[in-house]
């Protein structure tokens, strides 16, 4: 039987890069292919293209024995593929009801919507594909999960029966993950066939039939789960060998820097993220906070920074209450923060490299003396510094939006690397990194941490934790659900726990 | 050591204590300033009819007594203001309302003591000065549901003002005018939605850009066609619908309030329904809420992001228009320079207030209209309340500003509100 | 986001021409298009050109005097008389008189006294801007400016003027510092969107204003005849630096005193680091440390009292009273010249200098060539359409160079 999708040659070229090289895939029907790849190797161009969001340069796609041309999302939905994207289209004031039939508002009392007749088919589908959800749940109410399931609820609405799942498992505890897998083989046995896209090894050598390999917009080889093993995947992903851990001497741990005890915090509609979270950071030592993205982390450590504040409990660092502090004295106390978000909260993009290297330092002497800056200082530390941390830029006047994604994180290090500092707390220090950058991002940590420095490292991401962390303690739903030393952690105790399991002890 | 669950319900203890303190310290403020200067015997009247129209019924004024009036409503707010103290009410919202109304209407009986005044005739004015800004808050709902701030309202409103007048004396056709306005907001909107939309300059600039060209261009041609050759300047206004059809205005009470206005009142009402209705029932509706809230989701689902704002943005002018034709065809008939006076930034802070919503919007307006009536009429009765009429005038813009303060952080603006759409 | 990259530091001089083609043209297109509004509203103009088929040399005489009319009376306008100067200049020189000469020069030294408020209020809306703010409300400003310089300026008798002169001005500045700071602390406390508040502002202003001058600053008290203050007092001046009768004041130096601070104070103090952090990524700089209310009420604040100095300027050096309608809409125009001047303290004070010629060219428009002074805003609102979308211009004259300019971010209605 013919496959039921081929891309033949596609390419694509965005400004000085080539996303997409003459790719060759093909998809049968019923079947689950994993499309496998770093940040930034083409997966999401690729299937951007595939989904009429782009347009390629070059190439063909086939669909059904029949080439076509995509030109927007509407065709590829009228043509029966559908897509689930990483970050949810879903509106979120929106109840599903409505999220489900925007844009296909077909079952209509006159010009009036019918969100009754729209609600009933979504039982309907639910039902037959073993998909949970509740059609008049406002979809801001809903778990990630759950979220999800309307994304998928949404494509099989339309009919579409080639499926594109594009990092799915990003946000979900490892029993949702489960969860998914057992609706994806659902959907397959019914009939569908799904591209799934991730960079995630393990998952995609679990549920995928075939495995394509993408590496720098080429295809690298198509391969099945039976025939290869991870490490084999990780090589074809990268092109070398992949240092899975990091290099660190044993740690030495001192004096307790940060001290958290029994801390509640709400986020922006008062609803507690965080609910009575206790630990302590030794100089000298990691402390990795894991958990899936959405447990508080992020709350937690704008309470612990000053930008969030405390509904109770206590932050003491050095000895001092921050409980109440400002983040100008939070960082005034030799606290450096390496935000999640580095273009948002790291970096004013529209500011030379040299404005963003003082700019939590640019009253202080020798930036400053009295209110005037001494611009000749800051111009020559930031000279000084550029060349420290090899940071790549033409000049230390190149506004930050003109540097790489590696090169901005490297400036951000390179400001709070360089002020007296005795915490660190570093938020996703590496997220959309390429792999050079992760490397030197983790060994400048160790380095702090050698020099006596307590790290709090805050990530979603496993391996980063597990190579780095000389404890680690997992959040979820705002409560940190065990501590242990790094030697006792394995991947599988720490997807328990993720998930809300408790282990016994 | 506290748990946290105690700590958060304590605070919210005090808050509902706040809250209750507040309306007693209302309680007592009636009580104190509506009744300083009040003889015993002073009575308060208050026409429901008006000199205008003969009706079916001549009601009889009503006749308050004014201190124990001030009293009772005193006494109302207490009441709750205790209830609410020993078993809080859940929603405050009614509360609120009870007690606004309760104020307002001690104040006007204290500054009508010893005299009288129209109630029928504040009533009715203050529905009349709240449509302009009901239309202008429409217009910018239409735009802003689908993301695109506008805040030229005030210029379109200006500029659609001056053509209708000028259109209808040049073609002798009122309804020529009218159709006018319609356009000259339309075309004014199409310019600031190319101007966001296409060349994605940021949207305050950009209205600002239509607002001080209006305002330039309507002073202009003022003083160099209105003012050298005045036919095109003479009155022309739309008839009531009390005089097409008489019988209507008779009606007492209602008549004088719905009838006895131009239609543009009338017309603001319908939109105002029919906004509501097709905002949220309809697929246009959903589609443009979608387009405000997270566009590329839209995108992905095959809406034309584009013409979807496009659309709104122009839909919004037309609206802007007719909220332009009240000031001529339906109000003084004549242009004048700058005869918008900020109408259309209030209408704008109605919009906020009202949660952008026509439903809200329209409770805004009111408010906003019976702050304008009341100042009007306190001017009449100046004597008795003793505030330089220039305060007075004020009122409008400063309950703007104590509204939209008291406001934000409640209300909900689209998502992606203010932000150009790029597609990748 | 593609930003175009420059090699040195903005505050640093640039290729003249790239930075100034822009701007430049900008306000020429302005102009060309404000041209269709004056002849379309030209009566001779119009019959003209509906006998055009048949009669296209007539036509074309009249669109040519009515633009020759426009453009000539502005000229005269901006530099005075030709004819007269020449004839003046060589009395000048015979005779050594310099009273007709004075007369003569008198429209070239207007520019300059129109320019100098336009220098305050754009230095102020400038200053907005780069915290990310929207003053609207400058106009406003500068009446309460007016009014409290003016109080200050009859009040107080018997003072020194190296004294009184300052502290009026002074006066002036925390008056406008208050007026605006109540729409920062708006802002920052409640989030309240400032555009709405300043304008609100603004007809609290004017009505206050008008209720003082019908009131307790009238001159001659309640009986007196018009809305008028009475003058100032003589030590409370700013002084005319030419004979009579050039209003040329001294004003006009301290604008360009003020311009430097407000340059030194953006791009040289830690004070300015913080109020352009908040206004180029308000989320950055609260990690930093900054504190993004207390700049914002401190943006508005300043942003206040320089527009109140436009006012002071006014009453002091030109007026000596205050009455209403002293101000033909600075404070909105200074919109436009914030923007054509890229928010930057130099280039407000070159758009300033433009604005304040083309406003002193627009009164003689009026008065020899009929054509309302409100050409002006036409004119300012086509130059920010065009400096807001370069790319209209770019394409149009097929400029290829990026040239930069910070726009401010909108962060809709929530602050």
């Amino acid at each position: 039987m013919p496959p039921i999708l081929e891309l033949d040659g596609i390419t694509k070229r965005f400004p000085g890069v080539l996303a997409n090289d003459h790719i060759h895939l093909t998809l049968e029907q019923g079947e689950i292919h994993a499309l496998l790849g770093e940040n930034g190797a083409g997966k999401t161009t690729l299937m951007n293209i595939l989904y009429g969001l782009y347009h390629p340069d070059e190439g063909r796609i086939i669909v059904r024995g029949k080439p076509v041309k995509i030109d927007t999302p509407s065709e590829a939905i009228r043509l029966g593929i559908g897509m689930v994207h990483q970050h949810f289209m879903l509106i979120p004031v929106f109840t599903v009801t409505e999220n489900v039939m925007l844009g296909e508002e077909t079952l209509t009392r006159g010009i009036f919507l019918d969100r009754a007749a729209v609600a009933a088919r979504i039982r309907d589908i639910s039902a037959q594909y073993g998909l949970q959800v509740d059609p008049d749940a406002y979809v801001k109410d809903l778990s990630v999960g759950a979220q999800q399931r309307v994304e998928i609820l949404k494509i099989l609405y339309r009919r579409a029966d080639i499926l594109i799942l594009d990092e799915p498992t990003a946000v979900l505890t490892p029993q949702e993950v489960e969860e998914l897998f057992k609706v994806i083989r659902s959907l397959v046995a019914r009939g569908v066939s799904i591209i799934f896209i991730s960079h995630k090894l393990k998952e995609v050598m679990a549920i995928a039939d075939r495995i394509t390999v993408l590496r720098d917009g080429r295809v690298v080889g198509t391969t099945r789960p039976a025939e290869t093993s991870p490490a084999a995947l990780a090589r074809m992903m990268v092109g070398r060998e992949v240092i899975l851990t990091v290099d660190k001497p044993p740690a030495r741990p001192g004096d307790v820097v940060l001290d958290v005890n029994d801390l509640h915090v709400l986020d922006d509609r008062q609803q507690p993220r965080v609910s009575g979270v206790s630990f302590q950071v030794r100089a000298g030592e990691i402390l990795g906070i894991a958990g899936v993205q959405g447990n508080g982390q992020t709350e937690l450590v704008e309470a612990l920074t000053g930008l969030r504040p405390i509904a109770q409990g206590r932050v003491t660092i050095l000895g001092h209450d921050t409980t109440r502090a400002t983040p100008r004295h939070i960082l005034q106390h030799g606290v450096a923060h390496i935000p999640e978000d580095r273009q948002r909260d790291g970096l004013v993009l529209t500011f030379p490299v040299a404005d963003n290297l003082v700019l939590n330092t640019y009253y202080l002497p020798p930036f400053a003396r009295g209110i005037q800056i001494d611009e000749r200082t800051v111009f020559a530390s930031a000279t000084q510094r550029v060349q420290q941390f090899d940071i790549r830029t033409p000049s230390i006047h190149t506004l930050a939006a003109n540097l790489s994604g590696g090169n901005q994180q490297k400036v951000i290090v390179a400001r709070e690397f360089t002020r007296p500092i005795q915490l660190l707390i570093a938020s996703q220090p590496t997220r959309g990194l390429d792999v050079g950058s992760i490397e030197y991002i983790h060994q400048r940590i160790v380095e702090m941490r050698a020099q006596g420095c307590a790290v709090l490292l805050v990530s979603p991401e496993l391996d980063e934790i597990l190579s780095l962390s000389d404890r680690i303690a997992v959040m979820y739903r705002g409560k940190i659900m065990d501590t242990l030393p790094a030697s006792q952690a394995t991947p599988e105790k720490l997807g328990l726990l993720m998930a809300g399991v408790h282990t016994e002890g | 050591m506290t748990t946290f669950a105690q700590t958060l319900a304590r605070s919210n203890f005090l808050a509902q204590k706040r809250r209750s303190a507040f309306y007693l310290l209302v309680a007592l403020a009636i009580l104190t300033l509506f009744t300083r200067e009040v003889k015993p015997e002073h009575m308060a009247t208050l026409g429901l009819n008006t000199t205008r129209s003969v009706q079916w019924v001549k009601l009889p004024d009503l006749v308050v007594p004014v201190l124990p009036t001030v009293w009772v409503l005193a006494t109302i707010v207490l009441v709750l203001a205790l209830w609410d103290l020993l078993r809080p009410f859940r929603r405050g919202g009614w509360l609120l309302g009870i007690a606004s109304f309760s104020f307002l209407a001690a104040f006007l009986v204290w500054a009508a003591r010893g005299t009288s005044f129209s109630l029928i005739g504040i009533l009715s004015a203050s529905l009349q000065l709240a449509t302009p800004i009901l239309l202008g808050a429409l217009a910018a709902i239409l735009c802003e549901r689908s993301a695109v701030i506008n805040i030229a309202v005030e210029g379109m409103m200006l500029s659609a003002a001056f053509t209708s007048v000028f259109v209808a004396n040049a073609t002798g056709s009122i309804g020529l005018g009218f159709l006018a306005a319609l356009v000259t907001g339309a075309i004014l909107a199409a310019w600031h939605a190319v101007l966001s939309i296409q060349f994605k300059v940021n949207q305050i600039i950009s209205g600002t850009v239509i607002n001080i060209f209006a305002t330039g261009l309507t002073n202009f041609l003022n003083q160099r066609i209105m003012q050298e050759y005045t036919q095109f300047n003479n009155e022309v206004t739309l008839p009531y619908l009390s005089q097409l059809v008489p019988d209507l205005g008779k009606i007492p009470i209602v008549g004088p309030l719905l009838f006895d206005q131009t239609p543009i009142v009338w017309l603001g009402l319908i939109l105002l329904v029919v906004i509501q209705v097709m905002l949220f029932h309809t697929r246009w509706g959903l589609r443009t809420r979608a387009v405000g809230e997270h566009p590329r989701a839209a995108d992905t689902l095959g809406i034309n992001v584009f013409r979807v704002r496009y659309t709104n943005v122009i839909l919004g002018g037309v609206v802007a228009g007719l909220g332009g034709a009240y000031f001529t065809l339906g109000s003084v008939g004549r242009f004048d320079k700058l005869m918008t006076s900020g109408r259309g930034f209030i209408a704008m802070a109605a919009m906020i207030f009202g949660n952008w919503t026509p439903t809200g919007a329209f409770a805004s307006s009111l408010i906003f209209g019976f702050a304008d009536a009341l100042q009007v009429k306190l001017q009449i009765l100046i004597g008795q309340v003793n505030i330089p009429y220039e305060f007075l005038l004020m009122l409008p813009y400063l309950v703007t500003m104590i509204a939209l303060a008291g406001v934000v952080g409640r209300v909900q603006m689209p998502a992606a509100d203010g932000q150009p759409y790029e597609k990748q | 986001m593609q930003i175009a990259d420059t090699d040195r530091p903005m505050w640093r001089w640039q290729g003249a021409l790239g930075v100034l083609a822009l701007p430049a043209l900008s306000l020429f297109s302005a102009l060309v298009l404000s041209s269709i509004f004056i002849l379309g509203s030209d009566v001779v103009v119009l019959t003209a050109l509906r006998n055009g088929l048949s009669d296209p040399g007539r036509a074309l005489f009249a669109v040519g005097k009515a633009l020759a009319d426009a453009y000539g009376s502005l000229f005269i306008g901006i530099f005075g008389d030709p004819a007269r100067i020449s004839k003046e200049v060589s009395e000048f020189l015979a005779t050594g008189d310099t009273q007709g000469l004075t007369v003569a020069f008198y429209p070239f030294a207007e520019n300059f006294v129109t320019a100098t408020p336009y220098i305050f209020a754009g230095l102020a809306v400038a200053l907005g801007f780069q915290c990310g703010l929207f003053n609207i409300g400058a106009e406003g400003q500068i009446y309460v400016g007016a009014a409290a310089a003016a109080f200050v300026g009859y009040s107080l008798e018997g003072l020194p003027w190296i004294v009184h002169a300052p502290l009026t001005f002074l006066a002036g500045a925390l008056a406008g510092a208050f007026w605006a700071g109540i729409a920062g602390f708006l802002k920052a406390t409640r989030g309240a969107h400032e555009v709405i508040n300043t304008m609100m502002l603004n007809y609290v202003a004017f009505n206050l204003v008008h209720y003082l001058l019908n009131g307790p600053m009238k001159r001659g008290g309640a009986s007196g005849a018009i809305p008028i203050s009475r003058n100032i007092v003589e030590s409370a001046y700013l002084p005319t630096l030419f004979p009579e009768p050039i209003r040329f004041h001294a004003g006009f130096l301290v604008a360009l005193l003020v311009a430097v601070l407000v340059w030194w104070f953006l791009f040289k103090s830690t004070l300015g680091f913080e109020i352009r952090s908040v206004g180029a990524n308000p989320h950055a700089a609260r990690c930093a440390g900054i504190s993004i209310a207390r700049n914002f009420v401190l943006a508005m604040a300043l942003s206040g009292a320089l527009a109140a100095m436009a006012g002071a300027g006014e009453v002091m050096g030109v007026n000596h009273n205050l009455a209403e309608g002293f101000s033909p809409g600075y404070g909105f125009d200074s919109i436009a010249l914030a923007m054509l001047g890229g928010g930057h303290p130099l280039g407000v004070v070159l758009a300033a200098l433009l604005f304040g010629t083309l406003r002193n060219g627009a009164t003689k428009m009026q008065s020899l060539a009929a054509i309302p002074i409100d050409i002006v805003a036409i004119v300012q609102a086509f130059v920010i359409m065009f400096v807001a979308a370069p790319i209209i211009i770019r394409r149009l004259y097929r400029l290829k160079a990026e040239v930069r300019w910070q726009a401010i971010l909108t962060r809709g209605w929530g602050g």
